[in-house]
């Protein structure tokens, strides 16, 4: 299981470290920087690299590495899971999970870390479990802490570490109780040269935001759960219920979590929701550059926060360019190109970019031109079709306030130019 | 107010400051003192000196310093173990604490303390924590087994701890029974024993199979994963199992879909394979795989190591998903590669275009190393799949047009594997590949080129002049570019031998004078001593037709793979390893899959037993070269078949050479060729050095048959007038799948041949020709393979001269005496036959006698051996009949003219000294005559009427 813990941050420095078993000398991280500095860029460390005596299983996550060691032979994928855990709780906690955060609460860190692994073996790895076992810092608390002397450490056990439902502590009270539940489509879709689809899919999530009293338990169904088939639900979902009826059934945890996503693969995918038009000709010493993206089925909604990127190769020194619509900037050290177009209206003339590139000179053109990247957001719209249709709450008495909210965006929307 | 204070440091020195701070009276103070001590041990500060203040502090009812002197014991207990001992009160006495989380810290530390000192004091409290009315310290007790374990295992046996968890494994809190599962399997993996602690019966099973739906998400991985090394005792069980654990496809944590899916893997081989449930398997386990492609590059990662096991396993589950692993842009390295093996390992006739497609759009990215691995993508599909191969040919050729130095390398490595698979189809583009010659600048690319000259070197015109300009630069290439110059040049030289003597020469020298590396300087020796002792044999041996290759070379072998699956979500999975190669201190039993029982259901044969591959297209093998397989094949008593390569010298009939042929070869070869060079431990000396022309003319130890073969190439033809039978048919078409195959026997300059037409008429093309003899009674055996290098297409003919020779080993006496029994073998099927070999092709030409001699032998033969012939439809005068038969070595002894007859009396002898004599009546006008034959020898009558037949027919 995983022995031990380094944290490091983008410049290399080791800043963080805890053991679950016996010491283990942070030299073992050479072997990872070895491995960093044979790597062309940060996201491509390979997750799992073998020492002499050693495992090291790493993550990325936002300028940080998550070094795990392990040395006997274990499930990688539950390292990483866990890792992941650990960073979802850190943002849990701290709001985010950054160098500055991590060494601003050390001691919850440190604590934390302690209460969700023991021997390596996880012990407390529910958000709200562990909330009750040590308390999320907030100014209030750390004021009254100083007043009071008392600490942010309960020394009570949890109640929900060994109930059936562990996600849920009991005796939760709320004046207003609500129940928000998001569901948001990730498109994913490769678009070649000739604007035609070569993979599309999307990528659904249920994320909810649950503040109820008591012990609710809650039902969902949906519209069009022919859709749903390959689907991977929070555990608090009763599986049986879905295999035999289609309907979630589920005690929620309490506050934030994500309660299903879901995979649509490309034989019931029916609609791109943009299009994109690149020009792009890059000869030597100069080039021309010219996009335009447009709203294709969009049920009539919206598209937002249009956001287009792309990297150009090493050759391109500049790029000048004039948008009809929002602001442009050109990276001359990574080289890269963002346009961020804002909403796109129907009724105007329809975004576009165009301009020309400069060329270091002397050097032969690049063999292919970049591929362009899109960002977007459509309000109230769940591409695929999916739909809840009823939320039904049983065990208590109250009323809550129940809400669904759709929203779509480009996932990896890639267009090759 | 944040933490980040406790890491500022003061003027007096810290340690000296916190050491005061950790003795105040004040709580507060020592609180704050404690955390710092916790900040600096965080970053790696080195804080043990404080050991003694801070075991101070851990009597305490404030409950989180008590947790933060216990995170610093734990850090330092084994660097200071007589401090330790300190704590050890405090300890035993938190066990019996009032407050489940206290007793439950309590045992949780002492088992991470490392020091032989706690641990005896440990046993008591961790007994009476194991019984513990609360779950969450019985839970917290079982981990602390496995740790204890890890300190000391002798004590947890003795103490019997390991029954006690064993127990637990029927708690009623999932958690605790997840907990207990996790240890115990930590134990049977460290313990020397394995897994004879921990072995499951099906009661257990079911309470794991309970736990299994409550549990964490945690304990579900131990629990699955302990359920994978579990084997049902029959079907039913097993897929009851499945049952229960398909649900957990649908988890949001990847790593228990993917025990999840280890578990099911392995259970299917248990089952019929033909029944549904195993298609509803199939189905069901497609859409997690997939999912977990869309969650984060570690993840995606794991999981497109494990999934290329599992599509060799079992293709069918993924093979509609194809356009899932296509690469986006930003994917990082690593998934890209990883995601292209398995895009290859799915590309099927149907999906070849996308795949295609896909392929050339990768190569022209940015990433020199996935742009390889692209274009080494396309050779792939184009081996894989046949018909993709024209496409993948052009693709390539396409791909080296854009001249992008690593494309061009890269395309010819590849190319050189679709030319090993798709022999004499594509080498059209060869002039194009030599175009970009001087590009070529990585080891392996250079070697490919080579090898792809020296392979077509009868197609490039100027083969010699391209493999020279390598050859220049011979001592700064890499050693596998030299070995490959090496033999390149060794098939140029058999291939176009004109000219070429002076570039093999200086290879050779090369290669074994002035070279370091052993394999290059034997391989040298052996072709050098090849080519000087048996040109022929070099030959047969530098020429032979190669295996093809195939995708196949490329799986994962069949019980690794086996092995593989039962490790699917671990380490070994993603090196694709066993365990057993990687971790240290691992007991080497191995894992392997469940084998279906023949009791159960159908009488299919086992799944786990590799499917042996059909033996038609490759013969099995023994250690000789490839024409002596298809002995074996026949189950001919072929005698030690090597011989008629290594000493065919001595079994050449004692002919003349026709010095003629030799003049061709030149002065450079025959130097070559001569095996009475002074010594044979150093070939080296056999070039260059003045041949001792003494006794033998360096000529007459070579074989005479490597004249023959040399002289073909020569393209030199025969001028001798003896017969030669028109070709018969030997094999007819319908009866041979389409192949039809005439042939007769010759002799040309006293070498013996077997001249055939091979006739394919059937529709597809055939390839791959083979021929083997069985003993004769002359010994004939073939000098060289058959050689019909190019395929033989429908309705064409190709014909073919095979030359043999007599080798003693050979011999074995036939009835009919000259009958010969042939094998051919091509790419369908091998077809057998057998032929009369003339007989008067054995006759010496010194065969006549003095007329004395002959009346002597007449008298001496009994008349018993004496036999009488007819021969009909003869319109030849007697004179005529005399001169074709001693062309053919038929002599007329003496002729009589009696009663208007004409009596010839006849004498031949054969190449094994035998004797014979004839009477030969002619009655000018009478196509009919009467021929009497005698020998001492008597079976050979019959054959000498046969050759007299075909002479007098011809």
């Amino acid at each position: 299981m995983i022995s031990s813990l380094f944290i490091i941050n983008a410049s290399g420095d080791i800043f963080m470290e805890k053991h679950w078993k016996s010491v283990i000398s942070r030299s073992v991280c050479d072997y990872f920087f070895e491995a960093q500095e044979k790597a062309s860029s940060n996201e491509d460390v390979p997750a799992v690299i073998a020492t002499p005596h050693h495992y090291l299983i790493s993550i990325y996550h936002k300028q940080l590495y998550f070094v795990a060691v392990v040395q006997t032979e274990v499930s990688p994928l539950f390292v990483i899971e866990f890792l992941h855990r650990i960073i979802n709780t850190f943002e849990d906690y701290f709001s985010d999970c950054t160098e500055t955060s991590i060494k601003e609460n050390y001691v919850v860190v440190y604590e934390l870390l302690e209460e969700m692994l023991d021997n390596g073996f996880p012990l407390a790895t529910e958000s709200n479990i562990l909330k009750e076992l040590i308390k999320p810092p907030n100014i209030l608390r750390t004021a009254v802490n100083m007043v009071t002397g008392s600490s942010n450490v309960s020394d009570t056990l949890p109640t929900g570490q060994l109930s059936n439902v562990p996600w849920r502590r009991s005796g939760v009270k709320y004046t207003n109780n609500e129940a928000y539940f998001d569901v948001i489509e990730e498109v994913d879709c490769i678009i070649d040269k000739m604007g035609s689809t070569v993979f599309a899919e999307i990528q659904g999530y249920v994320d909810s935001s649950v503040k109820l009293s008591g012990m609710p338990d809650l039902t969902m169904s949906f519209v069009n759960h022919r859709l749903l088939d390959d689907v991977s639900f929070h555990p608090c979902v009763r599986y049986k219920r879905w295999e035999s009826e289609r309907v979630l059934s589920f005690v929620p945890p309490d506050g934030n979590f994500r309660l299903l996503s879901y995979h649509i693969g490309a034989s019931n995918l029916t609609a791109i929701p943009v299009y994109v038009r690149p020009n792009i000709t890059i000869r030597e010493g100069s080039g021309k550059f010219e996009l335009s993206i447009g709203p294709k089925q969009t049920m009539g909604k919206l598209v937002e926060d249009v956001v287009v990127t792309s990297d150009f190769p090493k050759q391109v020194l500049n790029m000048s360019l004039t948008p009809n619509q929002g602001t442009y900037s050109f990276d001359p050290v990574n080289k890269t190109l963002r346009w961020e177009v804002g909403k796109i209206n129907p009724q105007k003339q329809i975004p576009t970019i165009k301009g020309t590139i400069s060329l270091q000179s002397g050097m032969p053109p690049p063999e292919a031109n970049p591929a362009i990247n899109v960002q977007f957001k459509i309000q109230q719209l769940a591409i695929s079709g999916v739909k809840v249709n009823r939320l039904d709450m049983y065990g208590e008495k109250y009323k809550p306030f129940k809400g669904v909210k759709y929203i779509t965006k480009a996932g990896k929307f890639q267009v090759r130019t | 107010m944040s933490d980040s204070k406790y890491f500022t440091t003061t003027k007096k020195g810290e340690i000296y400051e916190l050491k005061a701070d950790l003795n105040s009276d004040k709580k507060e103070k020592k609180k704050e003192a404690v955390k710092k001590v916790i900040a600096s041990m965080t970053i790696g500060k080195d804080v043990s000196s404080l050991f003694p203040d801070v075991v101070n502090c851990m009597q305490t009812d404030n409950l989180e310093l008590k947790k933060l002197v216990y995170l610093y014991l734990m850090n330092y207990a084994k660097s200071q173990p007589d401090m330790a001992i300190m704590a050890v009160n405090t300890f035993v006495k938190d066990c019996d604490d009032t407050n489940p989380l206290i007793r439950a810290l309590a045992v949780r530390t002492m088992g991470c303390i490392r020091v032989d000192k706690i641990t005896e004091y440990l046993c008591e409290p961790l007994r009476k924590c194991l019984k513990d009315e609360d779950p969450y310290v019985q839970k917290t007790a079982a981990v602390c087994v496995a740790k204890l374990f890890d300190i000391n295992p002798q004590l947890v046996e003795d103490q019997g701890f390991i029954d006690q968890l064993k127990d637990l494994l029927t708690a009623s809190n999932p958690m605790v029974v997840a907990n207990a599962v996790a240890a115990l399997s930590e134990i049977s993996e460290a313990s020397p024993s394995g897994s004879a602690l921990f072995d499951l019966n099906s009661q257990t099973i079911n309470k794991l199979l309970t736990a299994l739906n409550e549990c964490t998400e945690w304990g579900q991985i131990f629990i699955l994963d302990s359920l994978a090394n579990f084997t049902p005792k029959d079907e039913k069980e097993a897929q009851s199992i499945c049952e229960r654990v398909t649900p957990r496809l649908a988890h949001a944590n990847a790593a228990v879909v993917l025990s999840a899916v280890k578990v099911l893997m392995k259970f299917m081989e248990m089952m019929n394979p033909t029944g549904d449930y195993i298609d509803t398997l199939v189905k069901k386990l497609s859409p997690p795989l997939v999912t977990l492609l869309s969650a984060e590059p570690e993840v995606q990662y794991v999981a497109l190591r494990n999934i290329n096991l599992i599509v060799q396993k079992r293709a069918d589950i993924l093979k509609h998903e194809m356009k899932v692993f296509f690469v986006k842009y930003n994917d990082p390295i690593y998934v890209k590669l990883e995601k292209l093996d398995i895009m290859i390992r799915l590309a099927s006739q149907g999906n070849i275009a996308q795949v295609l497609a896909e392929l050339k759009e990768y190569a022209t990215e940015v990433d020199v190393d996935f742009v390889r691995k692209s274009v080494r993508a396309i050779g792939r599909c184009a081996i894989k799949v046949e018909q993709s191969a024209e496409r993948c040919v052009s693709t390539l050729l396409d791909l080296i047009q854009t001249k992008v130095n690593y494309v061009v390398q890269e395309a010819i490595v590849v190319i050189k594997d679709i030319f090993r698979k798709y022999p004499n189809k594509y080498e059209s583009i060869i002039a194009t590949l030599c175009e970009n010659l001087d590009t070529l600048d990585e080891p392996e690319a250079r070697a490919s080129m080579i090898w792809i000259i020296g392979e077509y070197a009868e197609r490039i015109d100027n083969a010699d002049e391209l493999l020279e300009s390598f050859v220049e630069g011979f001592q700064d290439e890499n050693s596998q570019v030299q070995l490959q110059l090496l033999t390149a040049v060794v098939k140029l030289f058999l291939k176009r031998p004109q000219n070429t003597q002076e570039l093999v020469q200086s290879v050779l020298t090369l290669s074994t004078q002035n070279s370091d590396n052993p394999d290059l300087r034997d391989r040298g020796y052996i072709y050098w001593r090849l080519l000087s002792t048996d040109p022929a044999a070099a030959k047969n041996v530098v020429l032979a037709e190669k295996p093809l290759i195939s995708e196949e070379t490329d799986l994962i072998e069949p019980t690794l793979l086996d092995e593989l699956i039962c490790y699917i979500g671990s380490l070994a999975s993603v090196y694709h390893k066993p365990p057993s190669a990687f971790v240290e201190g691992r007991s080497n039993t191995r894992r392997a899959l469940p084998i279906r029982s023949a009791g159960s259901g159908s009488a299919s044969p086992e799944p786990s037993t590799p499917q042996k591959a059909p033996e038609t297209t490759v013969i099995p093998t023994t250690p000789a070269p490839e024409n002596d397989l298809l002995g074996d094949l026949l189950n001919l008593d072929l005698g030690p078949t090597n011989q008629q390569f290594m000493s065919p010298a001595p079994a050449a009939p004692p002919q003349q050479q026709d010095s003629s042929s030799f003049d061709l070869l030149g002065g450079g070869l025959d130097s070559l060729l001569d095996t009475q060079a002074p010594t044979q431990s150093s070939p080296a000396m056999v070039l260059g050095g003045p041949t001792p022309q003494a006794a033998h003319p360096p000529v007459a130890a070579a074989p005479p048959g490597s004249l023959g073969v040399l002289g073909d190439i020569f393209g030199v033809g025969t001028a001798s007038g003896e017969f030669v039978a028109p070709k018969e048919v030997w094999l007819e078409a319908p009866k041979c799948k389409g192949l039809e195959l005439k042939g007769t026997f010759s002799k040309k300059n006293n070498n013996y041949f077997m001249d055939m037409s091979f006739t394919n008429k059937a529709m597809q093309q055939m390839s791959g020709f083979a021929i083997q003899l069985n003993k004769n009674s002359f010994g004939l055996v073939p000098m060289s393979p058959l050689n019909i290098s190019s395929p033989l297409n429908a309705n064409q003919q190709i014909d073919a001269s095979l030359q043999l020779v007599i080798s003693p080993t050979h011999m074995q006496r036939m009835d009919p005496l000259m009958n010969l029994q042939v094998a051919i073998k091509n790419n369908i099927d091998v077809f057998y036959f057998s032929a009369l070999i003339p007989m008067y092709l054995f006759c010496t030409p010194d065969g006549t006698m003095d007329k004395r001699y002959f009346l002597q032998s007449w008298k001496d033969i009994p008349s018993q051996n004496e036999a009488a012939f007819v021969l009909t439809n003869i319109n030849l005068t007697t004179d005529a009949i005399q001169e074709k038969l001693a062309k053919n070595n038929i002599f007329t002894v003496a002729k009589r003219h009696v009663e208007g007859q004409d009596m010839l009396y006849q004498s031949m002898k054969l190449v094994n000294n035998v004797e014979i004599l004839a009477e030969l009546k002619v009655q000018p006008g009478n196509p009919t005559l009467n021929l009497a034959i005698k020998s001492k020898v008597v079976d050979v009558a019959a054959s000498v009427h046969h050759s007299f037949l075909l002479i007098l027919h011809g």
